[in-house]
């Protein structure tokens, strides 16, 4: 029913295709981060809160938004979308036709954050899965234990005069954050990518706690103590040296191996992920029922290895999907930025617009804006 | 000491504080703490907050003391597997990710009990492994399992740590030095002193350890090493030359030579009480007086044949005021033959002939038994070579002063470094004392360039530690009429952003995977720098490469433009004696 082509995951009898990596006539997109909704397609069908999202990312274009479980029917394939709990509006993908049901995964997690949605297990014939953090060393913490790591954290920095600068992605993690850090009561200030993404949501009806933004005539001293988010980008940029004297706190699932924190040179690695970990993972496969599970982006070799030996049926699937995560440039974040260069011309102009209509003031230049990783 | 306890309490947590879990807590924050002060504070803190008997093994251990190991590693990852029932593949996919087996276990092992565990002190542990010694293999893996079950992870990685070795999470031992100075309010100069030598933390007190009521191991303490940083901007910044002087930078273990009471140790810099490995110092005992103490290089020495037959050595170091001093009376042997001798638990009459070890004094740290660490390098060098001259023996050496009248000289005498078997320079401010650690102004390293030698990657692994999950080690090869002949491995050179890029090379271009390693397309070529250069039957290629290591990125060149197996053989001819 669903084919692997090198444009993406394809229904041929729906004529549609998920998460395209390149431009189609009819994509289904599971969320907005920038490996899994590209521009140049045609109509575009998401969740209704991806809609504005993909409006300041892609520029104008044809979206539609449907709500969580409100099937539209595609050529007679019964479409529908389903919280996958990994950001704001990020969906699975189920498709029903002739009485058969797969259903695609996107990016998820099992936990609810309280703001993406609660992963809903959905059963079905043939599940394509995630797998970005498909090994057994990755086993996450509560939210609330890191949360509350993060916030100790913070006033550790806040007693020693320093200010706590947490790199988090701009589209996911930087949200749960500010809920994370509303109880310490401090100002939180954020870059400009974040910034336009936290009016994009607000005004689409998400609730978040305010923020500050960042701009260029703010005088160091209002810095101090406080708190700064910043997309990975911004990690020992120019932009990032005005918040001195500052601790770097990353937020990340891939901190949960120390080499990681100690090769970003930072002074703290928070293990907060928007995937879900192996034993979600497992658990999540293992709730569909599925008789046959792909698995893509990430660790897919190893787990469709273990979940075959579980007696799960299960194959490894290439797709561009998370490209710069497995090849580690998710780490390091440069490189994402020169991968993105090419679409960054787009993004702000859009991001200009965004601004334009909710009053805003635009950040900078490219260069501020640059920088927001795609998981 | 305030910050260290409450960080152990995130908020609703139980703020249990055994030594054990005081412990790893440090060694986790000095593991990810990226500043110099920020590690100084860390261990203070810690060193007025612990029980002593925990302060003793902490320095201990930050000083390279390490416990014996007691427990096999593969017994560790078997009683890891049986807990977590994870197929053995599965355990090995984590290991290369994580790089690190006491990190990947403990990550791996399933949630322990939610209590704070028993808050056992560090030395409990430390004293406890030490027993399984004797313990047989059933009480052995009782024990460690308990212990695994009774830890958080942090403590879990940190007492796993302690069994396998190797706890090297970037403490210098200066550091160590300068907090317990702080926390002790003694001279930094009198702990590092006392901390250095041979004793043993299961029996030391840390009260006689800071005030140095050591007994008889007082005997054979050496004093810490003076240690150079390299040269960096103008000769001519350094003043004028007769201020300064100059040596030949030996390539070997740097050294002390004590000569105290009855006996005489030899000390590496590594803090490595060494004197059994080299039998023939025992000849040097006669030959010094009690109280006398070398600072130098151990060195492989041959002798130096036709010129300087028919003088003795101390003929040839009668001239050193002028003269031809560029050339030493010695010969030295390259760095790869005395790693022959290091390695061996056994020195055969063999070994001693093929590699005999000498010692190339540079200082006089202590003569008379009095330290003489204060005085000017003049003075104390003046006595060095009375005390050389009189000793009389092939093995004790004097590392020849060159003369030079200005700096361009010097600069012409440091190419010619290579044919006398040195790397480069040592550049030493005659007024200065003998200081403790890596201090800048008085003493320079100036390295001659390495050698250099362009090749293409062919397999690439994983990296451990800070580059766990990134392919960061590479092996390349230089090219052998058309075929591709695989000659070093290399580390580093590379920035975190040329690192990305090749990783997603790697991954792109894949061929054949063997375990962790893989095959790569042949495509990327580097310059690779090194050393020295040394025959050997051991490598496919013949020769062994010192210190190789990636010197640039040639984007510019393609694999057909690598040099080859005649161009290596070359400089082997040139450089490898």
């Amino acid at each position: 029913m669903i084919e692997f082509t090198d444009k993406g995951l394809y229904c041929p009898a729906g004529d549609f295709y998920i998460d395209p990596w390149r431009p189609v006539a009819r994509a289904v997109i599971t969320h907005a981060h920038s490996d899994h909704a590209r521009a140049g397609s045609v109509a575009y069908l998401c969740h209704r809160l991806t809609v504005p999202l993909l409006s300041l990312r892609l520029g104008p274009g044809s979206y539609e938004g449907v709500e969580w479980n409100q099937p539209v029917f595609l050529n007679g394939v019964r479409v529908s979308l389903h919280p996958a709990g990994h950001i704001v509006g990020s969906s699975q993908v189920r498709v029903e036709h002739q009485g058969r049901v797969w259903v695609v995964s996107g990016d998820y997690k099992t936990e609810d954050d309280g703001l993406s949605g609660a992963f809903d297990p959905l059963r079905c014939q043939v599940f394509v899965t995630e797998s970005t953090f498909g090994l057994p060393v990755y086993h996450w913490k509560s939210q609330e234990a890191i949360f509350s790591g993060i916030r100790d954290w913070v006033r550790e920095n806040r007693e020693t005069g320093e200010t706590s600068v947490l790199i988090a992605y701009s589209l996911g993690k930087a949200q749960r954050l500010l809920r994370c850090l509303a109880p310490l009561g401090l100002k939180v200030f954020v870059h400009g990518a974040i910034a336009n993404i936290h009016e994009v949501l607000t005004g689409a009806g998400v609730v978040l706690p305010p923020v500050i933004r960042v701009t260029p005539d703010m005088p160091a001293k209002e810095f101090r103590g406080e708190v700064v988010i910043a997309p990975p980008g911004a990690e020992g940029s120019p932009w990032i040296r005005r918040f001195q004297p500052f601790a770097t706190g990353i937020c990340s699932g891939w901190m949960q191996v120390r080499g990681n924190v100690r090769r970003r040179n930072a002074d703290a690695g928070f293990a907060l992920s928007d995937h879900a970990d192996w034993q979600g993972l497992l658990q999540a496969i293992r709730a569909t029922a599925a008789e046959k599970v792909y698995v893509t982006h990430g660790f897919q070799a190893t787990l469709a290895r273990y979940l075959n030996e579980q007696g799960i049926a299960a194959a490894e699937v290439t797709t561009e999907y998370g490209e710069d995560e497995d090849a580690g440039t998710d780490k390091i974040a440069e490189v994402v930025l020169d991968e993105r260069d090419a679409e960054k011309g787009s993004a702000n102009v859009a991001a200009g617009a965004a601004d334009a209509t909710t009053g805003g003031n635009a950040p900078t230049g490219g260069r501020e804006d640059a920088g927001d990783g795609n998981n | 000491m305030e910050t260290i306890e409450r960080s152990g309490t995130t908020d609703g947590q139980v703020p249990g504080q055994g030594g054990m879990r005081r412990f790893a807590e440090l060694a986790v924050r000095l593991g990810t703490s990226t500043k110099t002060n920020d590690r100084l504070l860390l261990l203070e803190r810690y060193f007025l907050a612990a029980a002593d008997t925990d302060k003793v093994w902490v320095i201990a251990l930050f000083s390279g003391r390490r416990p014996k190991r007691t427990v096999n590693t593969n017994l560790l990852w078997e009683w890891c597997r049986e807990l977590t029932r994870l197929p053995a593949w599965l355990f090995g996919e984590c290991y290369h990710t994580v790089g690190d087996l006491a990190e990947t276990i403990a990550l791996l092992l399933p949630d322990g009990a939610a209590s704070d565990g028993r808050g056992e002190s560090l030395s409990y542990y430390l004293e406890a492994l030490a027993d399984l010694a004797k313990a047989d293999e059933t009480s052995k893996k009782r024990f460690i399992q308990q212990c695994w079950m009774e830890m958080n992870n942090e403590e879990r990685f940190v007492f796993n740590k302690l069994i396998t070795g190797g706890f090297r999470i970037g403490v210098s031992q200066q550091t160590v030095v300068n907090a317990l100075a702080r926390a002790t309010g003694a001279d930094v100069a009198v702990v590092a002193h006392r901390i250095s030598g041979d004793w043993d933390p299961g029996t030391v007190s840390y009260s006689d350890l800071v005030s140095g009521e050591g007994g008889g191991a007082e005997l054979s303490r050496p004093y810490p090493f003076y240690l150079a940083y390299a040269l960096e901007g103008d000769l001519s910044e350094l003043g004028k030359p007769e201020e300064w002087q100059a040596e030949w930078k030996w390539d070997g273990i740097r050294g002390e030579l004590i000569r105290r009471g009855e006996a005489l140790f030899v000390w590496s810099r590594g803090e490595e009480l060494m004197t059994g490995k080299f039998p023939e110092y025992q000849e040097l005992r006669e030959r010094l007086a009690p109280g006398t103490v070398l600072d130098g290089e151990i060195i492989g020495l041959g002798r130096r044949p036709a010129v300087t037959a028919g003088r003795t050595g101390a003929e040839a170091y009668g001239g050193s005021a002028g003269g031809d001093t560029a050339q030493p009376p010695f010969v030295v042997l390259p760095f790869a033959a005395l790693q022959t001798r290091i390695g061996r638990k056994n020195v055969t009459k063999r070994h001693l002939d093929e590699v005999p070890v000498g010692f190339i004094a540079y200082d006089l740290l202590e003569y008379g038994g009095e330290d003489w660490r204060d005085r000017p390098l003049e003075e104390r060098r003046r006595q060095l070579e009375a005390v050389i001259r009189s000793s009389e023996h092939p093995l004790l050496q004097l590392s020849p002063v060159l003369a030079f009248d200005d700096w361009n000289a010097l600069a012409a005498i440091r190419i010619s470094a290579r044919e006398v078997g040195s790397e480069g320079l040592m550049l030493k401010r005659k007024s200065s004392p003998y200081q403790v650690g890596r201090k800048r102004g008085d003493w320079w390293k100036w390295k001659i360039d390495p050698l250099v030698i362009d090749a293409v990657m062919v397999y690439a692994q994983k990296g451990h530690g800070r580059r766990s999950n990134l392919y960061t080690d590479y092996t390349f090869a230089i090219r052998d009429g058309d075929q591709l002949l695989t000659f070093t491995k290399a580390y580093s050179g590379l920035t975190d952003k040329e690192l990305a890029e090749v990783d997603a090379f790697v991954r792109r271009n894949s061929l054949e995977k063997f375990g962790p390693v893989r095959t790569v397309k042949p495509e990327l070529v580097f310059e690779i720098a090194f050393e020295g250069i040394a025959a050997s039957n051991r490598h496919k290629s013949g020769v062994a490469l010192r210190f190789p290591r990636i010197n640039r990125w040639r984007r510019d060149k393609t694999s057909a433009e690598i040099d080859t197996i005649d161009d290596l053989k070359k400089m082997l001819e040139l450089y490898g004696k």
